[in-house]
């Protein structure tokens, strides 16, 4: 039955999927301007922007090349990047990993940390620390995550040199020397998302413990803790986990930037450097990549919401 | 058979309160005091908008001019925050940085505000239309934003104009999805049907009923994307993807600050500064907005 | 024997907008095994009286003076761990809609057993049996079933027995019910007060019924306390109240009752009465009897000095400056 359900939503996902490969795909061909000479810069000859043209297939039928390339993407070929002739497929894995260990450390600590204080706050609504805590969160919010970034690295690593200034370390190099050089790195992309998940979970549980089953659960005599977590958090959970689903699309947009200021060799600086390039076969790869990533997630976050919510069903 | 056997001996008069009186207070410090957001919010950000304006009268300096024999050189009277790597004036190049801060923030609310109202009504009204253009925000939305704008702008020449277009493209979709809801719950209450059994013309129908009844979210939502733009504005820039680098835009200047920014970390730090309080003012405005318009949130008592 | 003691009760809450009074000096007692009603039309204050003998009141908009006794003991005194301790399990609440006093994500089963295994101590076995126990007792059919449904599963009549087992589960010396049939349909409002009738006898709960509904107050209450404005202005046992109403208030809403064949009469009534003017604002400080402004009998004594409560007649407690002896509806 559940098994259906997930076949059904994967299947729904592709034709989504196939949208977005077909608005990349086709920005090449509607954007004004010739893209080929834009690529190859102001100083190209015309044999370089001709090379350029073929290369990205602009010499033949829009659609041709399109069912060429969703054919090539079948075969897990997103194609060959400009600058260094290479797949960018193999790019992509190559840079996985650490993008992947970033964002999937500032996931689990964003959670970890922003739920509680979201709770927090909801249950002491109009106090000092409910305040506080909005506040910190309206910041977290508005200072972009670079800023964030390198004020971490002066404090933390400039100045008292606790931490690395940038760098990444594998896992098999040892679980404390990946993690020190990736824990700020995490605060600074995770800042925007705790915010942004302090705020939905203070909100959704500002309704939920205005409903008449938590005055129930009052009048039970049950304990503080065991009204907020089991009985108030459990009905607040489908916007939470919605937000955090839809933040993972700030995680993505933020690694992008993070990698950057810390120097991580992930596929957001594999971005910033084919837009330097601009080799744009990497960057219509990355982003078909990260939309399927997208897609996943917000599908699990779809499955989940029956575990969370007795009264959905598919 | 126990009744009230004690009462009140203040004979015949009401029991004390229990809450000493309020203070009275004037009209401009109850309604500060009521929405300290929208008042920090909208103060900032007309303090910005003041400085962005009046950037000439503030500094003598222009902003691209560059003396190299000034280069990089500590804060000092001369030049407030120093100069750049390449002579120019850190504080000029700041100031005038607020206009384009301010002028793609606002450009993009409004133009994705725009399209995003005219896409919601369409889809909304249409049956048709809307299955279509679901499918196509469902697509756009699974592109994360900052992706969506690094597209279109490296595809296209650095100016500011691409990058508003570009921000603008990547934020209207949720702007639609919004007007969208709205309209379809606004679409089945009586009135709007009574509007339409009366035989009232569908623009009038938007016009009179509809809009009305959207503007708060709408503009909760822009202040927002104004936000979103700006922070947009200032990655995109930072990464190389944004307005080109003789302008003075706060995420150029950072850009330009990295490579020396731990020896000057000024160069970094003020105008992301300058930016954060930026971003600040107008979230804050935006929250007051939503708390002051969503009549949910008068509390119960 | 007093069971539940409620000495000058006073609850105000600050609002926005201003202070709110809703509770102005109450006073009334509760024996065992007796059924008291509290009527009043909304804003009387009658729902935030039952909500503050389990000090469900949230403090922080809200203020709370007085004595509650339970048992001799102050119950706005006590900590809130005794507090807790006595909520669901001497003292127990039912609310007025059903369907949404139960947690949508919880079964069931789990809602009752967790009072039984948190005040009793029981097992997982044992809470269970207990559950299942309460739910025949409740008349809830198929019991085994209904332990493992979800509230959206049940209709609003039986959310409403299950929150009766959830409240007795306990054996409770005192239950307070807040309008628990207003949100029910009327075959099924009887059914329930019928229910609770009879878990009364077999079990010696004491009942505190709030209502608006003087057919409901008829129906199952002993005696019966009527609150307007903060304050109650008569209290008698139910043969008493409806047969010689004295206060003017109380005659009115007798009047006002709609009788089958009224227009067909003499008096040829085809207009329903009603009680002039409209409930005070309870943000301004009352001066004199908060009913003066809509009372037939009002004197300028009214308007200035706020009616004590006495005995007019054995059992039978008024404030009003003017009572009339004999008026039958």
């Amino acid at each position: 039955m559940l098994l259906n359900a997930i076949l059904k939503r994967l299947l729904a996902t592709v034709p989504v999927l196939l949208g977005v490969a077909l608005f990349v795909f086709s920005l090449l061909y509607i954007i004004p301007g010739d893209p080929a000479a834009l690529i190859a810069g102001d100083t190209a000859t015309p044999e370089e922007i001709a090379r350029i043209r073929s290369s990205l297939g602009l010499d033949r039928s829009f659609w041709v090349r399109f069912a060429e390339w969703l054919l090539q993407i079948l075969h897990g070929e997103l194609g060959t990047s400009i600058f260094s002739g290479m797949s960018v497929s193999h790019l992509i894995g190559q840079r996985l990993g650490p993008t992947l260990s970033l964002m999937s450390l500032t996931l689990v600590v964003a959670i970890v940390v922003a739920v509680p204080m979201g709770v927090l706050a909801a249950w002491k609504q109009g106090t000092m620390l409910d305040r506080l805590t909005m506040m910190g969160a309206v910041f977290g919010f508005s200072v972009p995550v670079f800023v964030v970034g390198y004020l971490l690295a002066y404090v933390f690593a400039v100045e008292l040199s606790w931490l690395p200034v940038q760098g990444y370390r594998p896992l098999s190099d040892g679980i404390w020397e990946w993690l020190r050089h990736l824990i700020l790195p995490s605060v600074a992309l995770g800042g925007i998302y705790i915010a942004l998940i302090a705020r939905i979970t203070r909100t959704a549980m500002l309704e939920v413990l205005s409903q008449d089953y938590v005055r129930t659960a009052k009048a039970k005599g049950l304990g503080q803790m065991n009204i907020l977590f089991r009985h108030a958090l459990k009905n607040a959970a489908v916007p939470v986990v919605t937000v955090i689903g839809i933040g993972v699309a700030l995680l993505i947009g933020g690694a992008v930037a993070t990698e950057s200021v810390f120097s991580i060799p992930g596929l957001g600086r594999l971005t910033v450097d084919a837009i330097l390039r601009r080799d744009y076969p990497i960057i219509q790869g990355v982003i078909l990549f990260f939309s399927m990533v997208y897609l996943l997630v917000n599908l699990v976050v779809d499955m989940l919401y029956v575990i969370l919510d007795p009264r959905i069903r598919y | 058979m126990n009744a009230c056997t004690t009462e009140f001996q203040t004979g015949g008069q009401m029991p004390p309160d229990l809450f000493e009186a309020e203070r009275p207070r004037g009209p401009i410090a109850l309604w500060v005091r009521h929405h300290p957001a929208i008042a920090w919010g909208g103060g900032l950000l007309v303090l910005m908008a003041c400085i962005a304006l009046l950037a000439p009268l503030i500094t003598s300096y222009d902003p691209a001019n560059m003396t190299p024999m000034l280069r990089g050189k500590k804060p000092s009277w001369a030049h407030l925050f120093g100069t750049d790597m390449l002579g120019r004036d850190v504080f000029a190049r700041v100031i005038y940085g607020a206009r384009i801060s301010l002028m793609v923030g606002f450009a993009v609310a409004v133009i994705a505000t725009v399209m995003g109202v005219a896409v919601g009504i369409v889809s909304g009204f249409f049956r048709f239309a809307d299955t279509i253009i679901m499918r196509i925000t469902d697509g756009l939305m699974s592109i994360p934003p900052i992706l969506l704008a690094i597209a279109l702008t490296a595809i296209s020449r650095p100016s500011v104009t691409n990058v508003i277009i570009a921000i603008s493209i990547a934020e209207m979709p949720r702007m639609g999805r919004l007007v969208r809801g709205v309209v379809l719950s606004l679409r089945e209450r009586p009135y709007v049907m009574a509007a339409q059994a009366a035989g009232t013309r569908l623009p009038k129908i938007i016009l009179r009923h509809i809009l009305p009844n959207t503007l708060a979210p709408i503009m909760v939502q822009a202040t927002y994307i104004c936000a979103a733009a700006m922070i947009t504005e200032a990655i995109l820039s930072f990464i190389g993807a944004g307005a080109p680098t003789n302008i003075p835009s706060w995420g150029n200047i950072i850009s330009e600050g990295r490579a020396v920014w731990q020896l000057r970390p000024y160069l970094v730090f003020i105008p992301a500064v300058f930016l954060s309080i930026t971003v600040l003012a107008v979230n804050l405005l935006g929250d007051g907005l939503r708390d002051a318009l969503d009549p949910r949130m008068a509390k119960r008592v | 024997m007093t069971l539940l003691q409620v000495e000058d009760l006073q609850v105000h809450f600050r609002t926005p907008t201003g202070v709110v009074r809703s509770v102005n000096g109450l006073s009334f007692a509760v024996d065992r095994g007796e059924t008291v009603a509290i009527v009043g039309e909304s804003g009387c204050g009658k729902s935030v009286t039952s909500m503050s003998v389990l000090r469900l009141i949230p403090t922080p908009p809200g203020r709370m003076a007085g004595k509650i006794l339970f048992e001799g003991r102050n119950l706005l005194a006590l900590p809130e761990d005794d507090m807790k301790a006595i909520r669901g399990n001497e003292i127990s609440m039912i609310f007025q809609e059903p369907m949404t006093s139960l947690n949508p994500v919880l079964t069931v089963g789990q809602q009752i057993c967790e009072t039984l295994r948190l005040h009793q101590g029981m097992d997982a076995n044992q809470a269970n049996a207990r559950a299942l126990v309460m739910l025949q007792l409740v008349g809830i059919t198929a019991p085994e079933r209904r332990l493992q449904s979800y509230p959206h599963q049940l209709s609003g009549g039986m959310c409403q027995r299950v929150m009766i087992a959830i409240a007795l589960a306990c054996d409770p010396k005192l239950l307070i019910a807040d309008e628990p049939t207003t949100a029910l349909d009327v075959t099924v409002q009887a059914q329930i007060l019928d229910l609770m009738r009879d878990l009364q006898k077999r079990l010696g709960t004491a009942i505190v019924l709030v209502t608006h509904d003087l057919g409901v107050v008829a129906q199952t209450a002993q005696r019966v306390i009527v609150m307007y404005a903060g304050r109650k202005v008569e209290e008698a046992s139910v043969d008493a109240l409806f047969a010689h109403p004295m206060h003017p208030y109380t005659q009115g809403l007798m009047d006002a009752i709609p009788k089958l064949g009224s227009s067909l009469g003499s008096e040829s009534r085809t207009q329903l009465a009603e009680i002039d003017g409209a409930v005070p604002d309870l943000r301004k400080p009352l001066v004199g009897c908060a009913f003066a402004s809509r009372c037939s009998r009002s004197t300028v004594l009214c308007t200035q000095t706020m009616p004590m409560t006495q005995e007019k007649a054995s059992g039978h407690w008024v404030a009003c400056h003017h009572v009339e002896s004999e008026k039958t509806p």
